[in-house]
């Protein structure tokens, strides 16, 4: 699914600047579910940002499904990221002036869909996290657990290979993160691969393959046996 | 571009921010508003500038002739200078091709009377012409004619004033007018712009007039209009050239300014036409200058929203939004609050220039308005400026980083 080498990402800081990613080689098959874990500042969400084409390295090599990710243009890069790969984070990032329906259809828009066909697949994406009722809610309206399911459909819409989460529950209390990583599970295994940064140790553990990341370089990369995070709910 | 999608997006966007959408807005509506204003005021001096010219048909050139101050040829100062029915004839045979109409003009005054009512008038006395060269209206019955002329019938039209002060329980045209003396016929009434003063005459046949005034040929004054193809310069030249003929003529010294004065329109009418022209200038630089504020205004506010956007600009960016998709939001946003803001101000604008129309005509400002043509001209400055000020703001937030936009802090 994606390859990594040799990956290296600094920051300018006034004159100086701050290497975060010093060397990152990491590999990862279609179908995993991987955690990033790591102290603050260690560089995970700057590695998924990379790895999301929202950022960019400053060296190495980065292929995503056999296309390797180099010097794209704007518009190739959004073209990529709306077909390849869907973000959740910690803070939804959902468009507050927009109801859960159309955040689910926004990348369905950009993508070139017909209203009505954006209409029908964002509900059928609300349907799966539960939400088809709050199709016309404000994200104001909804609870943490309820944008976070909200903002997993608009990830889902787009049907992308790659799921990226940065820290899916870290605003959410621990019933929450449950039923949220529950739902990130069944969609591993229908066959998602997915990457998510965390926290928090029992998340983690829910994931296949903790990546644990300390200054800048893998420390640690195990495949685990995977906690169902059904036995909670 | 221009799909329903897209539409809908802007639509969205704006009415969920109606406030700063307001605001964004005020600026140009207030820019609009005062362009309307000052247009309308300049397009009501020009029209009564434009008025001044009613009167008289603007390539008019009037002939006078006065005393001598110059000795010339032989003759002494003083000399006073008579023009005749030939002169006229002379005009009109030498610079035939350049005349419009011509005609001669004498005065009197004379005290004229219908049953019991009495008054004292000016009669002016002129060719069938003269109706052009003044743009005199008959309203009842006609003017005078060719055949008036030749016969040197005894009939008169009067003015509107005339009119009212004479005929009071009757219609004049048909009825048998006295002056000082002598009956005539009124064959026609007629009106004239040019005041109250123009519609205080009487006109009559010039030979009927010079057969009962005196018995003699005497002119007091010559007016014609020139071709109107004639362009500026050669209007001037053709007066020059009528002044120098005549001076020669009557043995008038060259540098001698009273003995043959030639007055030409053509010279006001640049003055004037000059000075509206300068006020056309004024206004469109007060107006570009008030636009161009609330397009900065735009453009500024734009750019807040663009930043107050920032976040929501990388979501979008992150779910696969292209950097037109972006460029176009903003741009189009930015053309529609312009223009929706320019279309209020400038309604209110013309609402203003028309309630406040009337009130403004003691300030020499008449018929205050803004044409369909200014309305047109209009819409398409304020989609460029729209466009205009979107563009920096468009531009600044395609280049914002999905990344940056993204970051919690
Ligand atoms: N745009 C930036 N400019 C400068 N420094 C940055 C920038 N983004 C991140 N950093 C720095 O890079 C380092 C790594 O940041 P990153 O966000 O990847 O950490 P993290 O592992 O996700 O931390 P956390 O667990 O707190 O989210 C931090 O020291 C951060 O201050
Ligand atoms: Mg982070």
């Amino acid at each position: 699914m994606l390859k990594i080498n040799k990956l290296h990402k600094s920051y300018p800081i006034g004159d100086s600047s701050l290497h975060v990613l010093k060397g990152i080689d990491l590999s990862v098959e279609s179908g995993e579910m991987v955690a990033i874990m790591g102290s603050s500042g260690s560089g995970k969400s700057t590695l998924l940002n990379i790895i999301g084409m929202l950022d960019e390295a400053d060296e190495g090599e980065y292929v995503l499904d056999n296309v390797p990710i180099k010097n794209l243009t704007e518009k190739k890069a959004a073209i990529y990221r709306n077909k390849f790969l869907g973000f959740i984070f910690q803070s939804f990032n959902l468009i507050n002036y927009k109801n859960a329906l159309d955040n689910v259809a926004l990348p369905l828009y950009y993508q070139g869909l017909k209203r009505k066909e954006r209409i029908e697949k964002g509900l059928f994406h609300l349907e799966k996290v539960g939400l088809r009722d709050w199709a016309d809610h404000l994200p104001n309206e909804l609870s943490g657990g309820q944008k976070q399911r909200v903002a997993i459909a608009r990830a889902l819409a787009a049907n992308p290979k790659l799921l990226l989460a940065d820290e899916p529950t870290g605003a959410l209390d621990t019933k929450t993160s449950h039923e949220i990583m529950e739902f990130i599970q069944s969609l591993n295994d229908e066959g998602k691969t997915i990457l998510m940064v965390t926290h928090e140790e029992d998340i983690a553990n829910m994931c296949k393959r903790i990546v644990r990341l300390k200054d800048g370089v893998i420390m640690e990369d195990t495949f685990v046996e995977q906690v169902r995070a059904s036995q909670y709910v | 571009m221009f799909d329903r999608d897209l539409w809908r997006e802007i639509f969205q966007s704006i009415n969920m921010n109606r406030t700063r959408s307001l605001l964004s807005g005020f600026t140009v509506a207030f820019a609009i508003l005062l362009f309307a204003i000052l247009f309308g005021v300049a397009n009501g001096l020009q029209n009564t500038f434009a008025e001044a010219f009613v009167d008289d048909a603007s390539n008019s050139i009037f002939i006078r002739a006065g005393r001598t101050t110059k000795a010339s040829n032989g003759l002494q100062a003083g000399r006073r200078i008579q023009f005749k029915n030939k002169d006229y004839d002379y005009i009109k045979e030498e610079f035939g091709d350049k005349v419009q109409y011509i005609t001669s003009r004498l005065y009197r005054n004379v005290n004229a009377s219908f049953r019991n009512e009495k008054n004292s008038y000016t009669v002016r006395a002129c060719h069938p012409d003269h109706q052009y060269l003044e743009n005199t209206k008959v309203t009842y019955g006609r003017f005078l004619n060719q055949s008036d002329m030749e016969n040197k019938t005894k009939v008169v039209v009067i003015g509107r004033l005339v009119e009212e002060d004479l005929f009071i329980k009757t219609t004049p045209v048909g009825k048998y007018i006295n002056l000082s003396g002598i009956q005539y016929k009124v064959v026609g009434v007629f009106e004239d712009d040019g005041g109250d003063n123009e519609e205080r005459l009487i006109y009559m046949p010039l030979t009927t007039a010079q057969q009962v005034y005196g018995n003699n040929d005497y002119v007091d004054q010559i007016n014609l209009t020139y071709n109107p193809n004639l362009k500026f310069d050669q209007a001037l030249d053709f007066s020059n050239l009528i002044t120098e003929k005549l001076k020669d003529r009557f043995s008038v010294a060259s540098s001698d300014q009273r003995a043959i004065r030639v007055r030409n329109l053509a010279n006001e009418a640049q003055a004037i036409n000059q000075m509206t022209t300068g006020l056309g200038i004024i206004i469109l630089v007060i107006g570009f200058g008030t636009l161009i504020a609330g397009v900065v205004g735009i453009s500024n506010i734009m750019i807040f929203i663009v930043k107050e956007r920032t976040k929501e600009i990388g979501i979008r960016k992150a779910l696969g939004a292209s950097p037109k998709s972006i460029v176009s939001i903003i741009l189009i946003e930015s053309i529609l609050i312009t223009l929706i803001a320019g279309f209020v101000g400038l309604f209110i604008g013309m609402g203003v220039v028309e309630l406040a129309g009337p009130s403004l005509e003691k300030y020499f400002i008449k018929d205050a308005g803004v044409s369909t043509s200014t309305i047109i001209g209009a819409t398409f400055t304020l989609i460029v400026a729209g466009g205009i000020a979107g563009y920096l703001p468009a531009k600044k937030a395609s280049r914002i980083k999905p990344i940056v936009a993204l970051r919690d802090d």
